[in-house]
C-alpha cells in the first residue's frame, strides 16, 4: 500500500516468520484480522507514525511537527518506534527496515496480539475496520476544499477543530440515538441529520434522551419542529392537545375531557423540557456544535470528519495499559515458548526488559498492564477469588492459596474481551499487587517544592490512577446551554473533581470555540475551589465568580 | 505510491509557521540575552508555546504513582515530568514545544527580516589551510588512534584461523599485529578569511546595561560574519585612556574608571591589523562601541588614526551607546567629517530596542 517498489518487497524471510509466528498465535487462541506487514526506514516510518499509523491523512501543518519531533529524535538515538499497528480490517504493521531479526520475531508476535485485542474488546468494536480508507477519504474531501476555499481558511478552521476534538463522549458509540438500526452507523448518522435538523426531531422522540432538540437559538436559526410550541410558556394556552372530529353533541366522548386535560399536562410538561436546549447536559460538545453552530457546510463536514476520527481513536486511549499489557504478555509467551532460537535469547531478553523498563515516577503501560494480567492468570489459576478468598484474613493461607482451578488463560481472555483501563484497573489491581509491586503516590510538598513518596495506602494509589483514566485523563465538559442568557450564547460545564483546568489554554480554548458558535461562550468550572464562568465575548476574556 | 512525499508538504508547512512565528518576533528574539546562552551547539533552541493546539485540558497534577523503595516523606524529585514521557493513563507531559532553529536558519531569517545584503568578500584574499581528515587505517600508530573494531576483527580471525578460538568461553586477545590504527590525509582548504575586531570603552561611564547591549549587537555581528566566511578570527581590545588586547570573557565583563582615549584604541587595533591580519589576505571588520565621551583633544588623533584604519577594512562601524551619563560628541564629530567616506557606518544606540536598527546599519552594506 505504501510502496511497491522491489526495495521494499517483504522479504520471504520474515513471510515464513509471519506465518509461523500467526500460526503459533492462533494455537495459543488469539483471533485477528488477516495481518499485513510492511517494511519501512526510519525516515517512512516516522512519517506513518506522525500520521498515526495511516498512509493517507488530511493536510495540516501538525503532522509535519510530530514527524519533525519523531525523525529528529530517533536520528539523535532518544527514542525509536519499534512497531506500530493499526486497528483496520486488515490489519496493517509496520516493521522498521534496520531491525534485527530478533526484533522483528518480537514485533510480529507483539502485532498479532494487538490485533486480537483491536477485534476482540468490545470498545473497538464501533470503530470503522475500514479506517485506511476513510482517512484517505477524508484526505481528498479537505484536499477539495482547500483547493475551494484557500489553505488559509481550511487550516485555521482546522485548527480550531483539533483544539476541541477532546470534548467527545466516551459513552457516546454504546447510545442509541435516532431510529438507527446499524449500531455500528451512529458515527454517520451526523452527515444525514446535519442538513435537516427537524429530521432527528420528528425521529424518535420517545426514546432517545440525548437527542438533541431544535428550540430556538437566536444566532443559529435553529427552524422549529412540527409542533407549534416552540414558543410556548407554561400556562400558554396554544399547548393545546389535538381534537378528533366529531360532531359537537358527541364531543365530550370522542374527546374526553379527562383525557384532553392529561394530555394537555402532558405536552405542557413536554415543551418544559424542551426549552432547556439541550435537554440534558450534552458531553459530545462537538455532535452538539455540529448540529447547532452557524457553520458553512464545508466546514460542518470537517468538523464532522475530525468528530469521526477523534471516536475512532478514542478506545486506543481507553485501552492502552490493556492493549500494550495484552501484546506483551503473548509475544513474551510466543517467543519463549516457540520461536525464539537459542543465540538469540540474550537481544530478546535485553529488548524486552527495554520495553518494560520505566523510570520510578512514571508507570510504564507495558509493565503495569502485563504484570497485571500475569496477576490475574495466576490468581484465576489458583483460585484466589470470590467470597471465600477475600475473606479469609490468614496472609499464610491467602499466600499457598491454590485451588488448582487452572481458569487463568480463560479468565484473561474474558478480560481482554470486556474491559477497559479504567474497568480493567478498577477491578484488577488488588492491595497484595500493590505492595508487591511497591506501588506509591508522591506528590508536590510545596514547602520544599520537591516531590515526596506521599503514602503507600492502596485506596490511594487506586485513586490516583482511577483518577488518570476517567474521561481518558480529559476533564469532562459539557454543553448545557445552548440559549444561555436567553441571548443565544454558549454555556460549557466543567464537571470538577478536584483539578483545575489549565487556564491559559482555557481561554484560548474558548476563543476557538466562539470561531465557530460566532456569539459569546462561556465555561463554568473552578479554580481553586472557588466556582468560576470564563467568558469570552469575541473581544476579550473575562471572569465571574459565581460564589 | 505517494503523489509527492505529503509528510514535506505538512513539514514544510510547518517550518513556514515556525518561521512565521520566529519572524514576527525576531526583534524579540534579537534582543533577548538568554539565546546567546544556548548558543554553544549548532542549534537555538525557541520555544514556540503557540504552536501547541490548546485544548480544555487539566493543569499541572500534583500528584502522581510511582514505582519502587522508599519510606512516605522521601523526596523522589524536584520534577517528575523532567525527564517524563508517558505516565500510565496519566496526562501528556507537560512540555513546550522547543523548534531548533539551527543559527545559519536564524541568521538567514535575519538577513531576510532586515533585507541584509550577502556579504560579498573581497578581492583574492584567499588563503589555504591544512585540515587532517581520517579516512584510512593503518598498521602502526599511536594508541590514541586505534581502532577498536578493526583490531577486534583482526584478532578474531586470527584465532578462527589458527584454531585458538573457543566457542565455549570466547576470549580474544589481539597481538601487536593485530592492531589496526586510524591515519589521516591531509586536505587543503581554500578561503578567504574574516577577522572581526571589537573595540570597547570600559571608563567608568560604560555601565552594565552598556555592556549587555554591545553584547547583543556583537552575538549578531558575529553571527552573521561568521555565516559568510569560513574562518573568522576575533580579537577583542578594551579602552579606556590606555588600550590592551583581550580575551572575550574580559572584554565584557571589565570596567575601569578613569577617562577615554579613544586613540588609543585605535593606536592598536591598527597595530594589530599591520602585523597580524594584513588587509590583502583579510577581510577586516573593525566595530567600536563607546559612549562617546573622548578627551577634547584626542577626536583629532583618533580620526586621522580611523582613516588609515578604515583604508585596510572592509568597514568601520562606530556605535555609540548612550552611557549613564548621556552620549558624548564623538559620534557628531565622526558624522561631520567623514560623511564622505563610504566605509565608516555609525549608530547610535539607546537601548536595546535600537539594536535592531544599528545592526541594519552595520551589516546593511554587504561588504
Amino acid at each position: 500500500m505504501l510502496k511497491s517498489s522491489a526495495a521494499n518487497k517483504f522479504p520471504t524471510e520474515l513471510k515464513e516468520l509471519k506465518y509461523e509466528i500467526a500460526e503459533y498465535a492462533q494455537e495459543y487462541g488469539l483471533s485477528f484480522f488477516p495481518v499485513i506487514f510492511e517494511i519501512l526506514d526510519y525516515q517512512e516510518i516516522s512519517e506513518v507514525a506522525a500520521y498515526a499509523g495511516f498512509p493517507h491523512r488530511y493536510a495540516h501543518w501538525g503532522f509535519g511537527m510530530r514527524y519533525e519531533e519523531l525523525s529528529k529524535s530517533y536520528a539523535y538515538g532518544l527514542s525509536k518506534i519499534y512497531e506500530m499497528v493499526i486497528n483496520n480490517d486488515p490489519c496493517y504493521a509496520y516493521l522498521l527496515k534496520c531491525n534485527d531479526l530478533v526484533d522483528q520475531k518480537l514485533v510480529m508476535a507483539h502485532v498479532y496480539a494487538h490485533c486480537d485485542f483491536f477485534k476482540n474488546n468490545l470498545y473497538f468494536e464501533h470503530t470503522n475496520r475500514k479506517m485506511i480508507d476513510e482517512m484517505a477519504n477524508h484526505a481528498t474531501r479537505i484536499g477539495r476544499y482547500i483547493d475551494r476555499f484557500g489553505h488559509e481558511a481550511v487550516e485555521a478552521f482546522i485548527d480550531c477543530c483539533q483544539s476541541l476534538e477532546n470534548l467527545i463522549d466516551p459513552h457516546a458509540p454504546f447510545m442509541k440515538r435516532h431510529d438507527d438500526a446499524h449500531g455500528s452507523e451512529w458515527i454517520y448518522s451526523v452527515h444525514a441529520s446535519s442538513g435537516t435538523q427537524d429530521a432527528a426531531v420528528t425521529g424518535s422522540q420517545h426514546q432517545c434522551s440525548h437527542r438533541h432538540g431544535s428550540a430556538g437559538c437566536a444566532s443559529c436559526g435553529g427552524n422549529g419542529s412540527k409542533e407549534n410550541d416552540l414558543f410556548a410558556d407554561e400556562d400558554d394556552e396554544r399547548v393545546t392537545p389535538r381534537r378528533l372530529r366529531s360532531k359537537s353533541y358527541m364531543d365530550s366522548y370522542v374527546n374526553p375531557p379527562d383525557f384532553i386535560k392529561a394530555r394537555a399536562e402532558d405536552l405542557r410538561a413536554k415543551a418544559r423540557e424542551k426549552k432547556r436546549f439541550p435537554e440534558a447536559p450534552e458531553a459530545d460538545v462537538l455532535l452538539f456544535l455540529i448540529e447547532n453552530a452557524p457553520l458553512k457546510n464545508w466546514q460542518r463536514d470537517i468538523l464532522s470528519l475530525i468528530r469521526e476520527e477523534a471516536y475512532y481513536f478514542l478506545p486506543q486511549m481507553q485501552t492502552k495499559i490493556m492493549n500494550e499489557g495484552w501484546a506483551t504478555y503473548w509475544h513474551s509467551h510466543i517467543m519463549t515458548e516457540k520461536v525464539l532460537k537459542d543465540g538469540e535469547v540474550i537481544d530478546y531478553a535485553d529488548h524486552h526488559s527495554g520495553t518494560l523498563g520505566g523510570s520510578r515516577l512514571h508507570l510504564n503501560p507495558y509493565k503495569l498492564g502485563v504484570e497485571l494480567f500475569r496477576d490475574i492468570e495466576e490468581r484465576w489459576d489458583r483460585g484466589q477469588f470470590g467470597k471465600e478468598y477475600t475473606e479469609c484474613d490468614d496472609l499464610k493461607a491467602r499466600e499457598k492459596w491454590d485451588k488448582k482451578l487452572g481458569l487463568g488463560r480463560q479468565k484473561i481472555f474474558e478480560v481482554r474481551r470486556l474491559y477497559n483501563d479504567l474497568t480493567f484497573l478498577d477491578t484488577f489491581l488488588t492491595e497484595d499487587f500493590c505492595r508487591t509491586r511497591k506501588l506509591f503516590v508522591y506528590a508536590k510538598e510545596q514547602a520544599r517544592n520537591v516531590w515526596v513518596i506521599e503514602n503507600r495506602e492502596f485506596q490511594n494509589i487506586k485513586k490516583a490512577l482511577l483518577d488518570g483514566l476517567t474521561n481518558c485523563g480529559q476533564p469532562i465538559i459539557r454543553v448545557t446551554d445552548g440559549n444561555f442568557n436567553n441571548r443565544g450564547e454558549l454555556l460549557l460545564s466543567h464537571e470538577h473533581e478536584g483539578r483545575d483546568l489549565k487556564f491559559t489554554f482555557a481561554s484560548d480554548t474558548l476563543a476557538n470555540l466562539h470561531r465557530l458558535w460566532k456569539r459569546p461562550v462561556h465555561m463554568e468550572t473552578c479554580r481553586e475551589g472557588r466556582k468560576e464562568r470564563l467568558t469570552y465575548d469575541g473581544h476579550s476574556h473575562s471572569e465571574t465568580r459565581l460564589d | 505510491m505517494y503523489a509527492a512525499r505529503r509528510i514535506e508538504r505538512d513539514q514544510a508547512r510547518f517550518k513556514k509557521m515556525v518561521r512565521g512565528t520566529i519572524r514576527s518576533g525576531i526583534r524579540k528574539y534579537i534582543t533577548r540575552g538568554e539565546l546567546i546562552g544556548k548558543t554553544g551547539k549548532q542549534f537555538v533552541s525557541i520555544p514556540l508555546p503557540q504552536l501547541q493546539i490548546p485544548r480544555f485540558r487539566f493543569g499541572e497534577n500534583g500528584k502522581g504513582v510511582g514505582q519502587g523503595e522508599g519510606n512516605p516523606g522521601d523526596p523522589v524529585a524536584m520534577d517528575p515530568n523532567e525527564s517524563g514521557n508517558g505516565q500510565a493513563g496519566s496526562d501528556p507531559s507537560e512540555h513546550i514545544l522547543e523548534v531548533e532553529v539551527s543559527l545559519e536558519e536564524l541568521v538567514e531569517m535575519l538577513g531576510e527580516e532586515l533585507a541584509l545584503p550577502r556579504i560579498e568578500p573581497k578581492g583574492k584574499k584567499n588563503i589555504t589551510t591544512e585540515k587532517e581528515k581520517y579516512t584510512g587505517i593503518a598498521l602502526r600508530g599511536p594508541e590514541s588512534l586505534r581502532h577498536f573494531k578493526r583490531t577486534f576483527r583482526q584478532a578474531l580471525r586470527r584465532q578462527l584461523i589458527s584454531g585458538t578460538y573457543e566457542a565455549d568461553g570466547p576470549r580474544v586477545w589481539p597481538f601487536t599485529e593485530d592492531k589496526r590504527y586510524r591515519s589521516w590525509k591531509t586536505v587543503i582548504e581554500r578561503d578567504s578569511n574574516a577577522v572581526i575586531i571589537y573595540m570597547m570603552d570600559v571608563s567608568g561611564s560604560m555601565g552594565d546595561e552598556q555592556k549587555d547591549w554591545v553584547r547583543l549587537t556583537s552575538f549578531w555581528i558575529d553571527t552573521w560574519i561568521g555565516a559568510h566566511y569560513k574562518g573568522v578570527e576575533r580579537r577583542f581590545i578594551i579602552h579606556d585612556a590606555a588600550a590592551r588586547e583581550v580575551d572575550r570573557e574580559t572584554f565584557f565583563h571589565t570596567r575601569e574608571s578613569g577617562g577615554t582615549k579613544i586613540s588609543s584604541a585605535y593606536e592598536l587595533c591598527l597595530k594589530l591589523i599591520r602585523e597580524s591580519f594584513r588587509s590583502q589576505e583579510y577581510n577586516i571588520y573593525p566595530f567600536h562601541f563607546s559612549d562617546g565621551e573622548n578627551w577634547g583633544d584626542d577626536d583629532t588623533k583618533a580620526l586621522e588614526l580611523l582613516d588609515k584604519i578604515s583604508e585596510a577594512a572592509n568597514v568601520f562601524c562606530y556605535g555609540q551607546v548612550e552611557g549613564l551619563y548621556g552620549s558624548g560628541s564623538f559620534l557628531s564629530r565622526l558624522q561631520e567629517t567623514r560623511k564622505e567616506d563610504e566605509k565608516m557606518l555609525t549608530a547610535l544606540i539607546k537601548g536595546k530596542d535600537d539594536i535592531f536598527d544599528a545592526l541594519k546599519t552595520f551589516l546593511g552594506t554587504g561588504r
